[in-house]
């Protein structure tokens, strides 16, 4: 026999105790949508998992309206002490139940169960740990004293990491002091209304937390909801694109984290082995289903073949199949559009004269998959070198200097992610202040973490998430210096979504902080009203 | 064991080298060796260490782990009698169980040697019988190798002929560390030269790094290279004498080393790592990072030994709970 | 016999140069009591293009300096504006139609504003940027960057204050920029132009146009090598549609402000056109 076949080890899903049909989570109770339900499947096998409600525009309506009655009435009179040991419960409920969130992700998903258990539960209960503490501090989040929440914060979020996208939204939007309606992708609503189930057993008030499943147009009615003050969303750049348009006259606070083409550069000076792990972390991670991706790589000319080989023969060690084996490295794409997606752009990347290369596996003959594929000998031209993929297909480039790696790293409409690999560290410091990429990971790729500010310069998006920044998203200023400060006191105190004219006050002042500005661009009042003194 | 073909190291390193062997040829050489980035070699170590194995493939690993245990003594304490109980433990690793798979080899003190060819008597020799165990000597001056080399060879040379079918060797970490790789390369081609028998074939050697003295990831590589360059049969992790000794990215590394040394000129040298690995879970782990780095064929007493003494009593214990589908206790495996 | 005037030819600024208009257009502009004060270069969309090649092939050098060098060099600006005020104040208050005292505030506070920017420039990353403490063994760190190429709308309320307080900020991280200037209000703007190259800033790191603003608007905000888009007086614009062609490419955008608190001085009004890069570093000796 051989031992790398490693006997089966699926992990048990007796401890899930799933409902077969699933309501939409509004005011703090499961109730039926009103448009006609849809089955939410494992793409590992396409069996039905549950029945899930879809929220109509009424549906909305009401899921807003719950948050903005939790948000006047409770929430936002809650001290941040309170708020802060809410989420510390919800971190603690999700640690508790973490095997079960683990394999529901898995199963709904189709990601392998070791990223659901080691990487995807383990922080999503790091970033509620983290943005907990937070609540009570928030004069230090570098808005100055006394930052308010903005109101009744509108998340959707996209299918690859659906549970922690959850919490990269809901953690820092709580802690801030919103109230939020969040919609989680078609495909993958499962550990969304699992978590809705926390909420409950947390003892949350109702509506603070609202979870409405359904389609896109779903997504739509909630982002351009008219009482909603803060639109958060994850997914590709096309809807981003049309939300920033739908978004454009309002004041509306929003980030976007879209999608990505990232560079992974890898010098010939690199520590080779971790280089080759590197890239098979930043490519093969999650299907390749992450912005975030290195999907192109640079090799140094002088290392390509090398590197190649290298990855080749670690490739042949991949594990593809059975999400829920404890031994699979590459699950399931998680849907059949997905996986058309991906096999059509390889074909592409073929036609284009690349060549494709894939290791021997035997794909399950149900369900979504795709083999780990590289493609050598890839233009910069090409579309597999300049459109997002978003699946197990790496394309590899080389280079020949410094130089000629930063201007092809970033000859791209993307800004989210690159790597470096090199043992040189004033190299690498030098390339990474070159390139224009919101997260630069150096000789390590897809590191997480609640502290670490996320997102991406240009067209994939803006604003970030995680860290302090990650909290300003979701804050606006106490007040203004000077004579802006007495218009936008009047304002605090309307604080509700009508206060139309408080919030232009507010964003004029701020310097424009809502509207489409990055909400990197932090404001310290402190240091601005220290100094109107001196320039009045 | 013995080794087929004899293959000056000077000259296959020369090659390797691609120019003249010098102290300053080796150093720009080994100097040019790839990097280890820690914090990556840990997390694919640990990456490794997460495979779950189970049933078939666990009682496969188990009874594999057995085989290719180094079965060790290696105390001021030892007596034969100690070491004659070592030897019947490891030709009947469990008294209860005859399908129990033999261990590789004893690995004692020079002077203890005879002791342990006399009591395996006619099972002595993996290669030479079936079921056969061989004799593993210590030597150069070990653990610290602080002796001239002279005594090095004397200690070398008295095992070999007293019938150890295996030199475990320690590299002079001192003279690594101050960077003078030369002195290193002599010493362990004098050592494996001591290796030789009258009839002109070779103890095996393993080449100690002692990788807790070494203390960096790229260090260990480089001593990794310097070792099989020089010679050796094997590369070791560790005396079992120093702290932290085995660990699983130190060992994954080396593996890589093999792995690539392979890949370089066809050939296949083994890795021991020894000290600190007491568990089957522990062990099992080792044999993925093997499998999956240098491949299955490492699997294999020529190419990858457990320096352990504890470790066969937990495999044991191990092995009892899947034949039985009881959890097994102390008492039902023997002391050696 | 009084001597007879030399009027002056008010031109564009682009990429450290003063071009006419492309288009060959102008147009007149008044003083507050409608008499002719000058004509000023009516620029087109393809002047705003140009504008835009030399603040992208800017952005490299100016992003590159460092913050000390940047905070002197916008320094000497104040330096050389403080040497000629008189010629600032007097284009106030022909253009506005304020007393001199009035137009001195005006001139005042535009330089003080200008140093506090300065001031600014190697120290806003101090503020924005921070360590961040992850549970892992890396170095992380997150740092503000420029974002690129930002166009900006000035006030159209005010000749110089309005203008300083939209460039200031965004030249502070390292932007380069393409300003239309207040349509009615573009003499002070020129002048300040040729401040500017006289100073020490590298051409194409300032780049003003004047002319129409909702003419050329649509073109900045819907221009693709454009990263950023300061709305600050475009109020009277059809400002919707320009976030609307901003989200084409995703730029950042300033929302309108109007009165008399327009682009108050403000650290968000510089950090608002960065880009926050956070680097991971792995960290172990061994």
């Amino acid at each position: 026999m051989s031992f790398l076949e490693y006997a089966p080890a699926p992990e048990s899903t007796a401890l899930l105790n799933l409902q077969s049909e699933y309501g939409l989570f509004i005011d703090g109770e499961f109730r039926a949508g009103s448009d006609p339900t849809f089955s939410t499947i494992s793409p590992a096998t396409e069996k039905r998992i549950a029945t899930i409600a879809s929220a109509s525009t009424a549906d909305v309506d009401a899921a807003v309206a719950a948050a903005r009655r939790a948000y006047d009435s409770t929430w936002s009179r809650l001290s941040g002490r309170d708020r802060a040991k809410y989420l510390f419960r919800i971190a603690r409920l999700v640690q508790e139940r973490a095997r079960e969130l683990a394999v529901a992700e898995s199963l709904d998903n189709g990601k392998p169960i070791k990223e659901s258990r080691d990487v995807d539960v383990p922080l999503v209960a790091a970033w509620f740990f983290y943005y907990a503490g937070w609540a009570d501090k928030l004069d230090h989040a570098g808005l100055g004293p006394n930052p308010r929440a903005l109101g009744v914060a509108a998340q959707v979020i996209p299918w690859n990491f659906p549970l922690l996208m959850l919490a990269w939204k809901i953690a820092p939007a709580l802690a801030a002091g919103n109230t939020v309606v969040l919609k989680p992708a078609e495909t993958t609503p499962l550990t969304a209304l699992l978590f809705a189930e926390i909420v409950q057993q947390a003892g949350l008030p109702a509506g603070v937390v609202n979870i409405i499943t359904g389609a896109g147009s779903t997504g739509r009615d909630l982002v351009n909801h008219p009482d909603v003050n803060k639109v958060a969303f994850t997914g590709s750049t096309s809807v981003g694109r049309e939300i920033a348009r739908s978004l454009a006259g309002t004041s509306k606070k929003l980030t976007l984290e879209l999608g990505g083409k990232g560079a992974n550069i890898v010098f010939d000076d690199a520590p080779i082995d971790e280089a080759v792990e590197g890239i098979v972390r930043g490519i093969f991670f999650n299907q390749g289903h992450v912005c975030c991706a290195g999907s192109r790589l640079l090799v140094q000319e002088n290392i390509h073949d090398e590197v190649v080989d290298r990855l080749k023969e670690r490739l042949s060690t991949l594990r593809v199949g059975d999400p829920l084996d404890k031994n699979t490295d590459v699950g399931a794409i998680n849907s059949a559009e997905q996986l058309a997606r991906i096999s059509e752009l390889s074909e592409i990347g073929e036609a284009e004269g690349a060549s494709r290369w894939s290791p021997a596996c035997d794909l399950p003959s149900e369900g979504f998959w795709f083999a780990p594929t590289l493609f050598t000998n890839v233009s910069t031209a090409s579309r597999i070198a300049r459109d997002e993929i978003f699946g197990p297909v790496l394309s590899i480039l080389s280079f020949r200097t410094p130089a000629e790696a930063v201007a092809k790293a970033n000859n791209t409409p993307y800004g989210l992610s690159a790597g470096i690999w090199s043992s040189k560290g004033s190299r690498v410091l030098a390339v990474a202040d070159k390139l224009r990429a919101g997260v630069v990971w150096a000789n390590t790729y897809n590191q997480f973490d609640p502290a670490s500010p996320f997102g991406g310069y240009k067209e994939s998006g803006y604003g970030r998430e995680g860290g302090k920044q990650g909290l300003a998203a979701y804050l606006a200023p106490a007040g203004l210096p000077s004579r802006a400060a007495e218009r936008a006191s009047g304002a605090a105190e309307i604080d509700s979504g009508n206060a139309e004219q408080g919030e232009a006050a507010v964003v004029a002042g701020a310097g424009g902080t809502a509207g489409n500005a990055d909400s990197a661009g932090t404001t310290d009042t402190a240091g601005t009203a220290a100094t109107e003194g001196d320039l009045k | 064991m013995t080794i087929d073909k004899v293959v000056s190291p000077a000259s296959r390193a020369t090659e390797v080298l691609g120019g003249e062997l010098t102290e300053s040829s080796l150093k720009r050489y080994l100097n040019g060796i790839s990097g280890v980035d820690a914090v990556g070699l840990e997390a694919r170590a640990a990456d490794l260490g997460s495979r779950s194995i189970k049933t078939t493939s666990k009682a496969w690993a188990l009874d594999r782990i057995i085989s290719l245990i180094d079965l060790t003594t290696l105390e001021g304490a030892d007596t034969p009698g100690k070491v004659r109980s070592l030897v019947a433990k490891g030709l009947t690793p469990d008294a209860a169980d005859p399908t129990c798979p033999r261990v590789a080899a004893i690995c004692v003190y020079g002077d203890m040697v005879p002791a342990a060819v006399e009591a395996l008597g006619a099972s002595h020799g993996l290669d030479e019988v079936s079921g056969g165990i061989n004799v593993a000597a210590v030597a150069t001056a070990f653990p610290s190798g602080r002796a001239s080399l002279a005594v090095k060879l004397a200690d070398t040379a008295d095992a070999v002929a007293a019938g150890a079918d295996e030199i475990d060797m320690v590299i002079d970490r001192g003279a690594f560390l101050s960077g003078r790789y030369g002195q290193v390369f002599d010493e362990i081609v004098a050592v494996k030269e001591a290796c030789r028998r009258a009839d002109g074939s070779y103890a095996h050697l393993k080449v100690i790094l002692e990788t807790g003295e070494l203390n960096t990831y790229d260090n260990v590589r480089r001593a990794s290279w310097l070792s099989i360059l020089a010679g050796g049969d094997f590369i070791k992790t560790s005396t079992g004498k120093v702290a932290p000794a085995a660990t699983l990215p130190v060992t994954l590394l080396m593996l890589e080393v093999v792995r690539d040394w392979n890949r370089l000129t066809g050939e296949k040298i083994g890795v021991k790592p020894a000290g600190g690995i007491r568990t089957s879970k522990d062990a099992i782990k080792y044999l993925v990072a093997v499998a999956e780095t240098a491949g299955e064929e490492w699997l294999q007493p020529h190419l990858f030994r457990f320096g352990a003494s504890s470790l066969l009593n937990d495999v044991l214990l191990q092995r009892q709970k899947l034949a039985t589908g009881h959890y097994s206790g102390a008492d039902y495996v023997t002391i050696d | 016999m009084s001597r007879l005037a030399v009027p002056k030819t008010y031109k564009l600024y682009i990429g450290g140069k003063f071009p006419r208009s492309e288009s060959g257009r102008v147009y007149e502009v008044l003083g507050a009591s409608g008499e002719f004060l000058a004509n000023a270069a009516k620029a087109s969309r393809k002047d705003a293009r140009d504008a835009v090649v030399a603040a992208r092939a800017a952005v490299s050098g100016w992003s590159k300096a460092t913050g000390y060098n940047r905070g002197q060099v916008l320094y000497r600006i104040a330096e050389l504006l403080e040497g000629r005020r008189a010629q600032f104040i007097e284009e106030i208050t022909l253009a506005e139609g304020v007393s001199s005292s009035e137009a001195e505030a005006q001139v005042d506070e535009a330089i003080d504003r200008w140093i506090w920017y300065a001031g600014w420039a190697d120290k806003y990353v101090q503020v924005a940027g921070n360590a961040n403490a992850v549970s892992g063994p890396y170095f992380n760190i997150s740092v503000p960057e420029p974002t690129g190429v930002v166009a900006i709308v000035a006030p159209q309320t005010s000749s110089l204050v309005g203008f300083v307080s939209a460039v200031a900020p965004a030249l502070v991280a390292g932007n380069t920029v393409v300003v239309i200037a207040s349509e009615a209000l573009p003499l002070s703007a020129i002048s300040l132009a040729e401040v500017l190259a006289t100073s020490d800033v590298p051409g194409g790191v300032v780049n003003v146009l004047t002319g129409s603003p909702a003419e050329m608007a649509p073109w900045l905000a819907s221009h693709a090598d454009v990263n950023a888009l300061d709305l600050v007086g475009a109020g009277e614009l059809d400002w919707v549609q320009l976030q609307i062609d901003a989200a084409e490419t995703l730029k950042r955008v300033f929302p309108p402000e109007s009165g008399p608190d327009a682009a108050t001085p403000s650290l968000a009004r510089i950090v608002g056109f960065t880009e926050t890069k956070t680097v991971w570093h792995t960290k172990s000796l061994i």
